[in-house]
């Protein structure tokens, strides 16, 4: 469910936060959903399950995780997971804004690129809560008839 | 818990451990690396009891280790030139581990030598040197025991077994608080498995700490100075110091705050600031003992 990259200086279990941070806000992994042991998880990626405990931690520190005891762990606020990546989020953005001012580039020029790149980039926004049910079956709907697709190619 | 107090082994005039003292905690990897003949399988040798130190005490879990079964039975050592009894197959060793290990987990060693692809009614030394390791390794986790020496045992491995055998360390390690001592020269593998590394050189422990604490501790630097900034006087502790024209790299010992507070004080021209790696660790520290290899090719 991971993918780490060797070549990062980052320490690992910075990455593993990272990574499944993301895949709490792109809704893989959603709120209150059991998170993977740190066993399975230390096993299926060949890494010392220190590293994942250390994970885990981290997130649990943040609110991001929170640990039943002797049931696991469980995804935690995801609405505090949003919060606090815009704050990170702000926090690029203001060196970008810098290395605009640098390059010579004025205020409008700046929005205007970040409106292309917003344009470019950012996928559709998030459905709510009862859409987000609907969008899901309809995305299984869509899963199926690929695969009978699939089999009737085959 | 593994303690080495003040041991020593002398082989005729040769001191290969030099008074080393070294914890092993329960529960995490320890990484010993080293240079060539710095003493680490030696070290090993002791701690399985192969060897008697000639000075000082190895103890686990606070029993002698040196001629002591109930103390041998806590841990499992694969050793560099594993040994194998003479025509004896897979299932022959597993019979004679099964003697000395009461815990030895006989259905998961037909498991996984099937998973391995190893026939256990072949003679082992008909197997190729990988296969062979991977025989040792297997009948070092089915020992069951409580710690794991494995002295340069993923050298001999190819990728997707070094995969494999890091799961099943993984795995064991949260199921049943395995501890793995891994000693090899592939840095970039041990960054990736170990919580604790100690650094051997000429018989002498350099340092013994937490992998993480170790790469807070060190870093490098690179920077243009300002005119007439001599690298010397910015306050740092500086273990080396490289010159390519105006660009200035350091390696420096301290916390990441106190080098870029003693950096952004000298108002440089430019500065960053780069974690270092375990290789790049590794060199630096050994460099500051006189391991150059610099000395060594020229």
């Amino acid at each position: 469910m991971i993918l780490l990259d060797y070549k990062d200086s980052r320490p690992i279990y910075e990455q593993v936060v990272e990574k499944l941070q993301e895949l709490m806000l792109l809704g893989v992994l959603e709120e209150d959903a059991q998170m993977p042991s740190v066993r399975s998880l230390a096993t299926e990626l060949s890494i010392n399950p220190n590293t994942i405990q250390r994970a885990y931690g981290e997130l649990e520190r943040n609110g991001f995780l929170y640990t039943v005891k002797g049931r696991g762990s469980f995804v935690g606020s995801i609405r505090r997971l949003r919060e606090s990546r815009r704050e990170e989020f702000e926090e690029k953005l203001l060196t970008l804004a810098r290395e605009a001012g640098n390059i010579g580039l004025s205020r409008a020029e700046f929005m205007e690129a970040a409106g292309k790149a917003y344009e470019r980039g950012a996928p559709a926004p998030l459905p709510e809560n009862e859409e987000k049910a609907a969008d899901s079956s309809a995305w299984r709907d869509r899963a199926s008839t690929d695969s009978r697709k699939g089999d009737e190619e085959g | 818990m593994i303690e080495a107090v003040n041991l020593t082994k002398r082989f005729d005039d040769i001191v290969a451990v030099d008074h080393i003292h070294a914890t092993i905690r329960e529960g995490s990897v320890f990484g010993l690396i080293g240079t060539n003949g710095a003493g680490k399988s030696t070290f090993l040798r002791m701690a399985a009891g192969v060897l008697r130190p000639d000075e000082g005490t190895v103890t686990i879990d606070g029993m002698q280790v040196f001629e002591n079964e109930e103390a041998k039975r806590r841990f499992f050592y694969i050793s560099d030139d594993q040994y194998f009894f003479a025509n004896a197959t897979p299932l022959d060793m597993m019979q004679y581990y099964r003697i000395v290990y009461p815990g030895f987990d006989e259905e998961r060693f037909h498991k996984l030598l099937a998973n391995f692809g190893l026939d256990e009614k072949r003679r082992i030394n008909t197997f190729s040197k990988g296969m062979k390791k991977q025989v040792s390794v297997v009948c070092g986790v089915c020992a069951m025991t409580e710690y794991l020496f494995c002295d340069e045992t993923f050298d001999g491995l190819d990728p997707v077994m070094r995969q494999a055998v890091k799961s099943i360390f993984a795995n064991d390690m949260e199921e049943r608080n395995l501890t793995p001592i891994i000693a090899s020269h592939n840095l970039r593998e041990l960054e990736d498995i170990c919580d604790h590394v100690g650094l051997l050189h000429r018989g002498g422990i350099l340092l013994s700490r937490e992998l993480d604490e170790m790469k807070m501790n060190i870093h490098k630097v690179q920077c243009v100075l300002r005119e007439g900034c001599m690298p010397e006087s910015l306050g740092l502790d500086i273990m080396k110091t490289e010159r390519r024209g105006k660009l200035v790299t350091l390696t420096v010992r301290g916390s990441l705050n106190e080098v870029e507070l003693r950096m952004q004080s000298a108002d440089p021209v430019f500065y960053e600031t780069i974690p270092l790696s375990l290789e790049e660790i590794f060199i630096s520290e050994t460099e500051v003992v006189g391991y150059d290899i610099k000395k060594i090719i020229f």
